[in-house]
């Protein structure tokens, strides 16, 4: 049952992260519940059907579908991510000002807000097809206390929801002024660690070069298989052993975000 | 313009020529691998080839090698693996950790 919890626990952390991390970046913006919220829903329903048809995507393109399908997914994120965080660059300082009377940042927020709404949507999609494959696969083996296992995952579930609010809550506490630019450099990181793995996952089936594998190597540090590995993952795109591309993929997107956000902060706000 | 565009098949093209690989062909059965280890030369990539036997829904993944592929009962799986430095890595079903696992072990190769 313990090992069942963790399991569960690790992806629904995974996938927390990244829905306390927009929670709070979208503080004040009228609406944002029914987005995070339609968020969510429409993860959870695509993760249920994506597990009924894993067999299936599994073996297509020539075997290495669910690589191309994760990696697809990663890339999507990137760019919904990418462009609220360009948005938010133009946009947080008025936002920030006029939180409460959200007035006409409505119009553009909601834009954001469906972008976003998109990244909490394959953030659910990819860690929760795991967990729904992880508990049919318990339900049905006839094996070892189902009913013990299925109980662990359902606390599981509960664990990383916990936690991840409790760090959305630590994020909010935040003063309002810095939760922007801080929110903004952790979508960034976001970003760039998803660019990264989608990098490392098609590198991993051949598909693009690797240019070198294990750069490094700092698993006596920190390990991917720890907890404290797979949370850094999903933040910044940490890994133990990187490859080249890897590294690329993540310094370039990091650049682009950092680049692209002075580029619109130094141009002066149109006045209204 | 174009000379990047080239530039970039080239280097897209390159994995494909370079694909004389060796493959390691597992089988899983009743949440347990075999073989459950095996050899490789060091410093070469690899594919390994899962067959699932078993009766639910598998992840065959490691850490040490990075990947990570869910395997449905029946099917069969591929996934590449290293060039490896030499020592012993594991590998294991994510859904069945505590019982299915294995080790890889990249051995020197003598000139």
């Amino acid at each position: 049952m313990l090992a069942c919890l963790l399991i569960v626990f690790r992806e629904v952390l995974e996938a927390g992260i990244v829905v306390g991390i927009v929670m709070a970046a979208t503080q004040g913006l009228a609406r944002r519940g029914l987005f995070i919220g339609g968020g969510i829903a429409a993860g959870v329903l695509g993760a249920g059907i994506l597990a009924l048809f894993t067999g299936a995507i599994t073996q297509a393109l020539q075997g290495f579908g669910q690589e191309i399908f994760n990696a697809a997914i990663l890339g999507g994120r990137r760019v919904m991510q990418s462009w609220h965080n360009l948005w938010m660059a133009s946009h947080g300082r008025e936002l920030a000002t006029q939180l409460r009377s959200a007035g006409n940042a409505v119009l553009n927020g909601e834009k954001s807000l469906w972008a976003l709404a998109v990244v909490i949507t394959v953030a659910v999609l990819r860690e929760g097809s795991e967990i729904v494959l992880f508990l049919y696969g318990i339900a049905a083996s006839s094996q070892a206390d189902p009913l013990s296992m299925l109980a662990g995952g359902v606390l599981g579930i509960a664990a990383g929801a916990a936690l991840s609010w409790l760090m959305y809550r630590g994020l909010v506490a935040i003063s309002l002024k810095r939760l922007f630019s801080i929110t903004g450099w952790m979508i960034a990181l976001l970003a760039a660690g998803m660019a990264g793995r989608a990098a490392a996952i098609l590198a991993g089936i051949d598909l693009i070069p690797a240019w070198g594998y294990q750069l490094w190597d700092t698993s006596w540090l920190v390990s991917d298989a720890s907890l404290t590995g797979r949370a850094l993952t999903a933040l910044v795109g940490y890994t133990d052993r990187p490859l080249g591309v890897q590294l690329v993929a993540w310094s370039v997107t990091l650049a682009l975000l950092v680049l692209g956000n002075r580029l619109l902060h130094s141009r002066p706000t149109q006045s209204r | 313009m174009p000379t990047l565009a080239r530039l970039a098949l080239l280097l897209l093209a390159f994995p494909v020529v370079a694909q004389a690989d060796q493959l390691v062909t597992l089988v899983i059965q009743n949440h347990t691998f075999s073989p459950s280890s095996f050899e490789v030369p060091a410093g070469e990539r690899f594919r390994i080839q899962l067959t699932s036997h078993d009766e639910s829904v598998d992840e065959f993944e490691s850490y040490d090698m990075k990947f990570e592929k869910i395997i449905v009962p029946g099917n069969t799986v591929t996934v590449f693996a290293g060039p490896l430095h030499p020592g012993t890595y594991t590998f294991f079903d994510d859904y069945h950790p505590d019982q299915a696992k294995g080790t890889v072990t990249a051995v020197e190769v003598k000139e």
